[in-house]
């Protein structure tokens, strides 16, 4: 080998000795995890000390980022609920409250914008046709005539086919008919996003920031309690509140009573109610993933 | 420690010196690689520091360039049988002498699409949770596990083969034909559970087609084997590896097949699509002509149908393929043609319209260019090393010195 191949060889190698040392250096950056969330077990591994011990730490973290102080929950399914969801389009105005309702009480972050419940403006005259419908309407001059508005969540389906998706057991369905994600174990393939027909999950693109003021604290491991870049959210219709007999927060924001919630087991709720004597559809039927979100015009 | 044993050891520092020495073109396009691979490792700890954020992908678009390239190298990885079924099926002489450069081909390839799902994930150091994998229901845990299982094949067919070369012995039949006919049905498999990775979606009526797993092979068929036809040219050309005509010669009859099955199937889904004008062709509406205004996926689209078609034009046509220049030209236009076809016309149309009808441009951002770039930089660096180990022992001119 000549001299000048030795010495072109050499810078070569160099200069991928200097990636790799800068390499390095990022992952012991801010943005990588301690060893405890690394090795952190999947949610139904978790004995109840665990638990307590990651509660505690996850609140201890938030309060020395934020000076807020929080409290970390992890309510289970009651036995015998199983939640669903019913909105009367006839009513609802538009007004966008459950948006804003639902992203502060799930501590959803302004910038990057993540929304778990997007509203339609769709033409009346022209049936529930997805494709010309206008997400991006202006709210101060809601409702518009010969408009009416279709707000879009989670439909918590029976047969989610988001949680079929998941290379890792990341999200299941819980025996109350909520679909989780345990966002210590997503790891942020996006494949949920793509299969979701309701476009309800979002994806963290970048690290989320919620002002401290606007911090809720009465968290749910399972739903509001802070989440961080890379992983997949969700609607969990509220779970840290409606295990606890709290209606969901974008039902009691909404002005015009269209948002029905209850337990479909008990043949005096609300919703049983409404799916007796209305008539009910849900959205992409053809689909066969089963929604638990009920819509009906009256 | 036992002969065998002794001997790889030996084997791996055979290969390595080989590696280790070289022209000076061999060096400087090292370092154009490597230049390439140094600019996409500081792209991707850009990625890491700020998240996807990096990347033009949004909740609408949630896969983009690094999905698409993945999809379209699964293919070029799977086409690696287009040489050994002739090979070991036909025994076509010609292809057996090169078959092993092909088997070399898709390991490299195989890296590149595990790089490129590595890339695309938001949480890289989780990658462990795979343990806890969700199968069979999920089709991306079933991809893990045959690309796993195809690298594996390749990598101990090509090791053995060319381990016992540098041994001077002869291969024993028994330790890997079988192993070759699993890799045959293996191949067909990876790429056919990466169309239902996007045909079990049944969200996006896009890919919601049965039609999709045959349109992924027939064109990976035409794309990989073309491919392999510049490869070879190269190999010949640079290191001296004696390629013989006829089996150029097989590989362009190969891809003047699968080129035309591969039109065929995209004008059938076309034509399922458009002449009843559903609502479910929407997406293909926006990918062929634009839909509301939003037209980005237009040209790239037509350049592909235009590549592809002038590809299959010049394999079919004896005076245009018998010159070598214009039969290079015909599989760079394949090569380049499938490319586009699979990511901007099948992976991102899919997502637009979005689930709820909304229409989001994507074309990749600066940082996911960048890192795309530098993972086709390692792939061909792979392939180079590779080659640089195996064609002198293949060649005769590096073999175990006999121990004394």
């Amino acid at each position: 080998m000549s001299e000048q191949e030795q010495g072109s060889r050499r810078v070569f190698l160099k200069v991928l000795g200097l990636g790799a040392a800068t390499a390095a250096a990022s992952a012991c950056g801010s943005s990588a995890p301690t060893s405890e969330e690394f090795f952190r077990q999947h949610y139904k591994k978790l004995t109840p000390e665990d638990k307590k011990r990651i509660f505690a730490k996850i609140e201890a973290e938030t309060l020395a980022k934020t000076g807020v102080r929080t409290h970390i929950d992890d309510p289970p399914p009651i036995e015998g609920v199983e939640f669903a969801y019913a909105l009367n389009l006839s009513v609802c105005n538009g007004s966008r409250r459950c948006v804003e309702a639902c992203a502060r009480e799930n501590n959803l972050p302004d910038d990057p914008e993540i929304r778990y419940i997007r509203v339609l403006e769709i033409d009346m005259d022209g049936g529930v046709h997805l494709d010309d419908s206008n997400a991006y309407y202006d709210g101060e001059k809601v409702p518009e005539k010969k408009k009416f508005y279709l707000p879009v969540q989670c439909q918590q389906c029976d047969n989610p086919p988001c949680v079929k998706a998941c290379p890792v057991q990341a999200t299941w369905k819980e025996p109350d008919g909520i679909v989780v994600i345990d966002y210590s174990w997503c790891i942020g393939c996006r494949f949920c996003v793509v299969a979701c027909p309701y476009f309800a999950r979002h994806f963290n693109f970048e690290a989320p920031n919620v002002p401290p003021e606007r911090i809720n604290p009465n968290q749910g491991y399972l739903s509001n309690r802070p989440r961080f870049k890379g992983v997949v959210e969700k609607c969990t219709f509220c779970l840290h509140r409606t295990r606890k007999g709290r209606m969901p927060a974008c039902l009691e924001a909404c002005p015009t009573g269209a948002r029905k919630f209850g337990n479909l087991n008990d043949p005096n709720s609300d919703i049983r109610k409404i799916l007796e004597t209305k008539r009910v559809y849900i959205l992409k039927e053809e689909l066969a993933t089963l929604p638990r979100f009920y819509y009906y015009f009256e | 420690m036992s002969s065998a044993t002794l001997d790889f050891s030996r084997f791996v520092r055979a290969t390595a010196r080989s590696m280790l020495r070289g022209s000076r073109a061999y060096w400087l396009w090292l370092a154009f690689l490597g230049a390439w691979i140094v600019l996409g490792v500081v792209a991707y700890l850009h990625q890491l520091n700020v998240g996807l954020f990096a990347t033009n992908m949004v909740d609408q678009v949630p896969w983009g360039a690094y999905i698409a390239n993945f999809t379209y190298l699964v293919g070029m990885a799977a086409a690696a049988v287009m040489l050994v079924i002739p090979a070991y099926v036909y025994d076509d002489h010609a292809l057996h002498d090169v078959v092993v450069l092909g088997e070399l081909l898709a390991v490299a390839v195989l890296m590149m699409c595990l790089m490129f799902v590595m890339v695309d994930i938001g949480r890289p150091d989780r990658v462990w949770h795979f343990i806890r994998f969700n199968w069979p229901s999920s089709m991306l845990t079933w991809d893990v596990i045959v690309l796993n299982g195809y690298l594996a094949l390749n990598a101990w067919i090509t090791t053995y083969l060319v381990f016992t070369k540098f041994r001077g012995r002869t291969p024993d039949r028994k330790k890997y034909v079988p192993f070759v006919f699993v890799a045959i049905v293996w191949a067909v498999s990876i790429h056919t559970v990466t169309a239902f990775l996007y045909g079990g979606m049944g969200a996006r009526a896009h890919w919601s087609t049965a039609i999709l797993a045959p349109r992924f092979l027939a064109s990976a068929f035409a794309a990989g084997p073309s491919l392999m036809i510049i490869a070879l040219g190269e190999i010949r050309d640079r290191m001296g590896f004696p390629v013989k005509d006829a089996a150029l010669n097989r590989l362009r009859q190969i891809v003047a097949v699968t080129m035309l099955i591969n039109l065929f199937f995209f004008f059938s889904e076309i034509f399922t699509e458009l002449y009843s004008f559903k609502e479910h062709a929407t997406s293909m509406r926006y990918m062929l002509f634009g839909l509301r205004g939003h037209a980005k996926l237009v040209p790239y689209i037509w350049s592909a149908v235009a590549l592809d078609v002038f590809a299959a034009l010049v394999f079919v046509s004896k005076p245009l393929y018998s010159r070598p220049k214009v039969l290079r030209a015909a599989c760079a236009a394949a090569v380049l043609g499938v490319w586009v076809e699979k990511g901007m016309g099948l992976v991102i149309p899919g997502f637009v319209p979005s689930p709820l009808g909304e229409i989001v441009d994507y074309t990749p951002s600066f940082t996911e260019f960048c890192v795309s770039a530098a993972i086709w930089a390692a792939g061909a660096l792979v392939y180079t090393l590779l080659l640089k180990a195996a064609v002198p022992i293949e060649l005769g001119e590096v073999r175990m010195e006999k121990a004394s």
